[in-house]
């Protein structure tokens, strides 16, 4: 077996893999609560409430009307951005004038009704939902075996996040939402309906999470803790990476799942507070974030 | 006489608590270029930036072609045909020159194409792929003008367009407002300095403290020249 540094390649590389998969959803929840504080100067603390509840309506519209995986991935985002773009212009729209703090306390309590509301109705012991058929069975890399769908999550989850990225970058839809992310009243001035801007852009990035949590809903089991668990990674993640920073809360989502998944084969103790440590040490030398903007 | 185009009457405005604009009176006709003058803090861009809809608390009446806008919001000020160039040029850092001048949608027909807009300011062909906030203070003068030149709007709200720029590009500004006025459109401008100002207008207002104090005409400045230096502190 390969050696490097005195560890097994095959094992570390396994792990990474892995740890991509992880990787491949804090990249979707980042960059969506990017792109919601970058226009709305809000952190979305549902956001992880609306992964699970992705997850909850793809199952939902699997076991109660049987509608399958790939329509859900579809369909499930649609829904909850829906309900994201319902809770923009019913709450948050009525903050924007007040301190960041109550877009944060407000969202928060979004997060615990919704989360509350899903542990009623389904308990929390978790519910399976199976990989769709054409996305079964593995393929031996070598070093590991790669089931199908974990792999599709990866490449799936890294072309939705650069798809965005490129419709942020290269179209006239995103620069007006990148000029109104530094001057919102005077793009309004020119005759954009910056409210309706606004609102949708809080449904997509929603959709976004929506969509994340269709894609996790095989890997983990659908329950109403799954948001809450990966959330807080996900908002190291983003001061890693650096708030409101598109390309960073992609590339850093990532690697940082990457970094966990090395972490566990060489230290497997150290797993669970390796972004943690890696975050308080950005915090101290580059408090902007690595790919933030210091200003 | 041509038509009142802007008809503004006993507007006030307010940031926050401080009442800034104490009842201002005046009007535009169709294809004048009007200027504001006054000192530094007399009102002239809190009174821009009223008839935009960019000013928290305002009130009275600003009416554009007949139609009340002092309750409207800023983006169906814009759709009714009004375009301010903001006195801090607004030029966005994360767009490249293209995307600036692409970013006010068209309202109207009307505007400039382009190609037009390249004529007037062959600078911002050549650096169309820069950002933004990369190009020199005139050119991103000279952005902020040509983008709202695009749009079809008829009334153009111009902030102190030359305001620390080189007397070369003073004068190529000096030259396009004059085309533009050729092509039909109305100006309200703001200045300090009145002797570009009078290369360009057709009338003048003086405003001190939140009001209107008085209002000159182009061909009478010489003959006011005492009383300008008195307002201005000059």
């Amino acid at each position: 077996m390969l050696m490097v540094l005195g560890y097994n390649i095959g094992p570390l590389l396994a792990q990474g893999m892995l740890g991509l998969i992880n990787g491949a959803f804090y990249a979707l929840l980042s960059l969506g609560l990017a792109v919601i504080f970058g226009l709305l100067n809000i952190i979305n603390f549902a956001h992880g409430a609306l992964f699970m509840l992705g997850a909850v309506v793809s199952w939902m519209l699997l076991n109660w009307i049987g509608i399958g995986y790939w329509p859900s991935l579809i369909i499930a985002p649609l829904i909850v951005g829906a309900f994201g773009v319902l809770l923009e212009k019913v709450f948050i729209s009525k903050l924007y004038k007040l301190d960041h703090l109550y877009g944060l306390l407000l969202t928060f309590g979004v997060a615990l009704i919704v989360e509350g509301l899903a542990r009623n109705q389904f308990g929390s012991s978790g519910m399976a939902y199976a990989v769709p058929d054409s996305l079964r069975g593995a393929t031996k890399l070598g070093f590991m075996i790669m089931p199908t769908y974990r792999a599709w999550v990866v490449v799936a989850s890294f072309v939705v996040c650069i798809s965005t990225w490129l419709i942020l970058e290269k179209t006239p839809i995103g620069a007006t939402l990148r000029a109104a992310t530094e001057n919102a009243a005077l793009v309004q001035s020119f005759g954009v309906n910056v409210p309706r801007l606004v609102t949708l852009t809080y449904g997509a990035g929603v959709a976004l999470a929506a969509f994340a949590g269709v894609m996790a809903a095989p890997v983990y089991s659908v329950n109403p803790n799954m948001g809450s668990n990966v959330i807080i990674v996900v908002f190291a993640v983003v001061v890693i990476g650096g708030m409101g920073s598109i390309l960073g809360s992609i590339l850093t989502g990532f690697g940082l799942g990457l970094l966990e998944g090395f972490t566990k084969y060489i230290y497997p103790e150290g797993s669970g507070v390796v972004v943690f440590v890696l975050m308080i040490i950005v915090l101290l030398l580059r408090p902007a974030g690595l790919f933030g903007k210091v200003s | 006489m041509p038509e009142i185009m802007l008809d503004v009457r006993d507007l006030n405005a307010w940031y926050g608590e401080s009442h800034i604009l104490h009842g201002v009176n005046f009007n535009v006709r169709e294809g004048e270029v009007v200027t504001l003058l006054g000192r530094n803090g007399a009102g002239k861009t809190t009174t821009m930036k009223s008839i935009m809809g960019l000013v928290g608390k305002r009130t009275g009446s600003v009416k554009y072609k007949g139609a009340e806008t002092v309750d409207m919001r800023s983006d169906r000020i814009a759709k009714a045909g009004i375009a301010l160039c903001p006195e801090e040029r607004g030029i966005f850092a994360s767009l490249n020159v293209t995307e600036n001048l692409m970013l006010p949608p068209i309202t109207a027909p009307g505007g400039l194409s382009v190609t037009e807009i390249h004529e007037l300011f062959p600078n911002l062909k050549e650096r169309a792929g820069s950002p933004g906030t990369k190009l020199s203070g005139g050119e991103q003068q000279m952005l902020a003008i040509g983008r709202i030149l695009r749009t079809g709007a008829k009334l153009l709200l111009l902030d102190e367009p030359t305001e620390g720029l080189a007397p070369v590009i003073v004068q190529q500004i000096g030259r396009t407002i004059r085309e533009i006025k050729q092509r039909g459109f109305t100006v309200l401008l703001v200045e300090q300095n009145f002797r570009f100002a009078a290369t360009v207008a057709d009338r003048h207002y003086v405003m001190d403290h939140g009001v209107v104090i008085d209002e000159i005409d182009n061909h009478e400045l010489d003959a006011n020249m005492d009383k300008l230096h008195d307002y201005l502190g000059v």
